[in-house]
């Protein structure tokens, strides 16, 4: 049920970007206004939140692994470091993507 | 971006690089060198004096925190070398050693006032990775021979080995590219921030950001020299296999 109302939100949230241009078409009703959204903004959010999703994963995993298994603490760090910065670098070529285009 | 004016690149300029270039012909309407140029020839000329000047201080009895910083790094780095390259990290060890100090200083000089950091230019980052790129595949074409390196691209069977070669190859060239624009963007993105928060709040707000960089820094600069050594290890596992049989 509220896992149900949260994708409702997120969906209409998704949809009402998509009005500004269709206010625009419907005629002078209305007076004019632009909702105009930076596109790259956007782009950076959502990279931002897959990182941050992927990389709480990762060190849940890791948090996980030590827990069952304190001896193993420093080949887990290894890995959780190594992982979050494979991560890490996925948003990060989208905020290059952003620097070149803007 | 806005173009930054940096004191040691001002200074350097004026008296070191903008007479030599009007001695060799050149007239620069501004500064001779950028300043990650500037920022690159002193980190380079001050790690090369620093390790000659340490040198004599060594001794096996009463090591200074110098030494013991040194050997723990020298100790942390064959380790890894030996658990991920497999055999003889010691091989490798000027390259390994070398990068992480150079772009660990690197890294940590931009958070001084006045300095910059070398490595928030893409061109320095690129630099490091084609070094890489081009060392682990000098290293596997040595140690396998020609043919044989270009072989193993292409997998475990002929089947597929048509796709898979393309597949490693297009792999393979996106290693200095990955290796390079994450460098770049870590510490770019670090500086940017420094210099945002710089303007807005003078002096307080960005020491937490600087106690992240510091961690970030080191965390780059140590993946990146974990991610040399996987690639040489990965040229060099054929030679192993045979060596084991």
């Amino acid at each position: 049920m509220m896992r149900k109302c949260v994708l409702l939100l997120i969906s209409l949230g998704i949809i009402s970007l998509f009005v500004g241009p269709v206010l625009a078409q419907e005629g002078a009703a209305e007076p004019a206004r632009s909702l105009e959204v930076h596109w790259l903004a956007i782009a950076m959010g959502i990279a931002a939140a897959g990182c941050g999703i992927a990389q709480s994963r990762a060190v849940a995993g890791g948090c996980e692994g030590v827990s069952r298994n304190p001896g193993a603490v420093d080949t887990i760090r290894f890995f959780i470091i190594l992982g979050l910065a494979f991560i890490e670098f996925l948003a990060l070529l989208t905020f290059v993507v952003i620097l070149i285009l803007a | 971006m806005e173009h930054h004016e940096f004191f040691i690149s001002t200074v350097f300029n004026r008296y070191i690089a903008n007479p030599i270039a009007e001695r060799l012909g050149f007239h620069p309407h501004h500064d001779a060198l950028p300043p990650h140029l500037v920022m690159v020839i002193l980190i380079s000329l001050g790690l090369i004096i620093f390790a000659l000047v340490v040198r004599r201080r060594f001794s096996v009895e009463r090591p200074g925190g110098i030494q013991q910083f040194l050997e723990l790094l020298t100790e942390g780095i064959l380790s890894l070398g030996q658990d991920i390259i497999g055999s003889h990290p010691r091989r490798f060890f000027p390259l390994l050693g070398g990068l992480f100090l150079y772009i660990l200083t690197g890294n940590l000089l931009g958070l001084f006032p006045g300095f910059m950091s070398p490595t928030s230019n893409l061109n320095v980052t690129a630099s490091c990775g084609v070094i890489v790129f081009l060392y682990y595949n000098y290293v596997g074409f040595r140690e396998n021979g020609f043919w044989k390196y270009m072989a193993h691209f292409a997998g475990p069977s002929l089947v597929i080995a048509p796709l898979l070669f393309v597949i490693e190859i297009i792999s393979h060239c996106a290693r200095p590219f990955s290796l390079s624009v994450r460098l770049f963007g870590n510490i770019f993105a670090e500086e940017l921030i420094l210099q945002t928060l710089n303007s807005l709040f003078p002096f307080l707000i960005s020491l937490p950001v600087m106690g992240l960089a510091l961690f970030a820094s080191t965390v780059q600069a140590f993946i990146f020299i974990v991610l040399t050594m996987v690639y040489l290890g990965g040229a060099l596992e054929h030679s192993h296999e045979e060596a084991d049989e």
